[in-house]
């Protein structure tokens, strides 16, 4: 996923850190410009395009019949992929999912699955029988940076752009989603928490924590990335962070 | 079995324990005789093994790195280590695991003392009771530390979790599938530095602060025993008179 960086640049980033700027000029808890596009993709039931800065990640959801998992009868199944194309960086390479689109995909599920976003409950048809299956697939179409939180507003978006499933014999009144749960990204470079990290701040990061929150505050999942480390202190300093901007991003969302 | 009704009674978890209490905790330092480092734990009913190979060449070549050593780390479950059979192989969870796992011990192994060669750790789960993969690091960091690799510190790692609305250390397989979250930390404890953080469920801001207070009082007592059991393989014997 990192690319190999020149000792000068990354000496000019950690520099920049030091005296708290960053190398696009944004400030330390500034994330770039965010757009959201929904219902882009007609042949899929929900879809957004995300732009985060240069980075653009596509999320299409796709709603089917199947059979449920035998341990939740009554209950939908939610399934979450993420494919890193090969034209979205030259870093990434054809082939199956390698363990960074496998974390992406996991995060993401993880952040819609625990905030309880989709009431998986309602999406049963006959229990034991049949469910409604939510395959959100992502699909990274260009990779400057912080795919985590381009992703996962993409997928969360794709949800509530649905409504009124578009699918044949759709068996509830309205998609049932309920939550909006958004994830911040923040990198660790020289002992500073830089919000939305760009593919330069990501290629020198000591390490990446995300936190997802939901409306009231509350967070629903966490994740470190990188082999560097954090302190108690920091990760007290990155939940602010997270919650403030969350709210922020949550605009874009429905 | 059925999801009882309470999951702790009167301050009381399921299997008897306080909220704050570690289950029983074995370590044993260097079990394997081929490995260049190993280590076996037991948390409650986790048993768990940890092998070391290297620093020794990287194949393939071409993923060598000229200024540095290559951490490598596959985390397993044995088929046999969960109720139902676990195909076995690699799933998503344990790509993403053993990516996290060795994320977590990278930082304390001085890399840059050994270019071009790698440093393989396997962890083998073999009979599974929820915080597999903090014991599996527990683990990892005393079979490094057993095959003489330079390392800043240990690597502690225990799991925090709500059940029933009450902040617990250490949860057994039934307050993990019933409870509401699940939180695994990794600690190098001499620096309080976090190395593997990962959440899924529900946290207030005060329950995280909790929870993260407690983590690190688990990673404290993981060390200590961490440390006894190296010492134990390790400590020269007065001879007998």
């Amino acid at each position: 996923m990192y690319e190999i960086v020149s000792s000068v640049k990354r000496d000019y980033i950690v520099d920049l850190a030091r005296q708290g700027k960053r190398v696009d000029g944004r400030a330390l808890d500034q994330c770039r410009d965010v757009s959201v596009e929904t219902g882009l993709i007609k042949s899929a039931q929900g879809s957004a395009l995300v732009k985060l800065g240069s980075t653009q990640v596509l999320a299409g959801v796709k709603l089917e019949r199947v059979e449920p998992f035998p341990d939740t009868p009554p209950s939908g199944v939610l399934m979450v992929n993420a494919e890193l194309l090969p034209l979205a960086s030259p870093t990434f390479e054809p082939g199956p999912p390698d363990e960074n689109a496998i974390e992406l995909a996991r995060v993401v599920d993880r952040g819609i699955r625990e905030s309880g976003a989709i009431d998986i409950d309602k999406l049963g048809i006959t229990p034991g029988e049949e469910v409604w299956a939510v395959f959100i697939d992502i699909h990274v179409l260009d990779h400057d940076g912080n795919l985590i939180d381009a992703s996962a507003l993409a997928a969360i978006a794709a949800l509530w752009s649905i409504k009124t499933p578009k699918v044949e014999g759709w068996t509830l009144p309205e998609f049932p989603i309920v939550k909006k749960p958004v994830a911040i990204t923040m990198a660790k470079i020289d002992e500073k928490l830089m919000v939305d990290p760009c593919l330069s701040e990501e290629n020198v990061m000591d390490a990446r924590a995300t936190v997802t929150t939901v409306e009231d505050g509350s967070i629903c999942a966490i994740q470190k990335g990188g082999v560097g480390c954090f302190t108690r202190e920091d990760l007290e300093a990155a939940y602010e962070l997270a919650r403030a901007r969350a709210e922020d991003l949550r605009k874009h969302i429905g | 079995m059925e999801k009882p009704e309470k999951l702790i009674v009167d301050g009381k978890r399921l299997d008897g324990r306080a909220p704050d209490e570690l289950r029983p905790l074995k370590i044993q330092a260097g079990v394997l005789k081929r490995a260049d480092g190993s280590a076996y734990v037991e948390l409650g009913k986790n048993k768990v093994l940890a092998a070391v190979y290297g620093p020794r060449e990287m194949h393939p070549r071409h993923h060598q790195q000229p200024d540095t050593a290559v951490l490598r780390c596959r985390y397993n479950m044995a088929p046999f280590s969960v109720e139902e059979r676990k195909r076995p192989g690699p799933d998503r969870r344990s790509v993403e695991i053993s990516k996290v796992a060795r994320e977590a011990l990278e930082p304390v192994v001085f890399l840059e003392l050994y270019p071009r060669s790698a440093i393989d750790i396997f962890i083998e789960i073999l009979q599974a009771d929820a915080g597999t993969r903090t014991t599996g690091i527990t683990a990892a960091s005393v079979a490094l530390a057993d095959a003489g690799v330079p390392m800043r510190d240990l690597v502690s790692a225990v799991a925090v979790g709500k059940v029933d609305d009450t902040i617990v250390l250490d949860l057994t397989k039934e307050e993990d599938q019933w409870g509401t979250t699940d939180m695994p930390i990794a600690l190098m404890p001499r620096k309080k530095l976090i190395t593997l953080l990962q959440m899924d469920g529900h946290f207030t801001h005060e329950e995280f602060k909790r929870a993260l207070a407690l983590a690190f009082n688990g990673c404290e007592q993981i060390y200590e025993a961490q440390k006894r059991a190296l010492r134990e393989k390790y400590s020269v014997k007065p001879e007998e008179e």
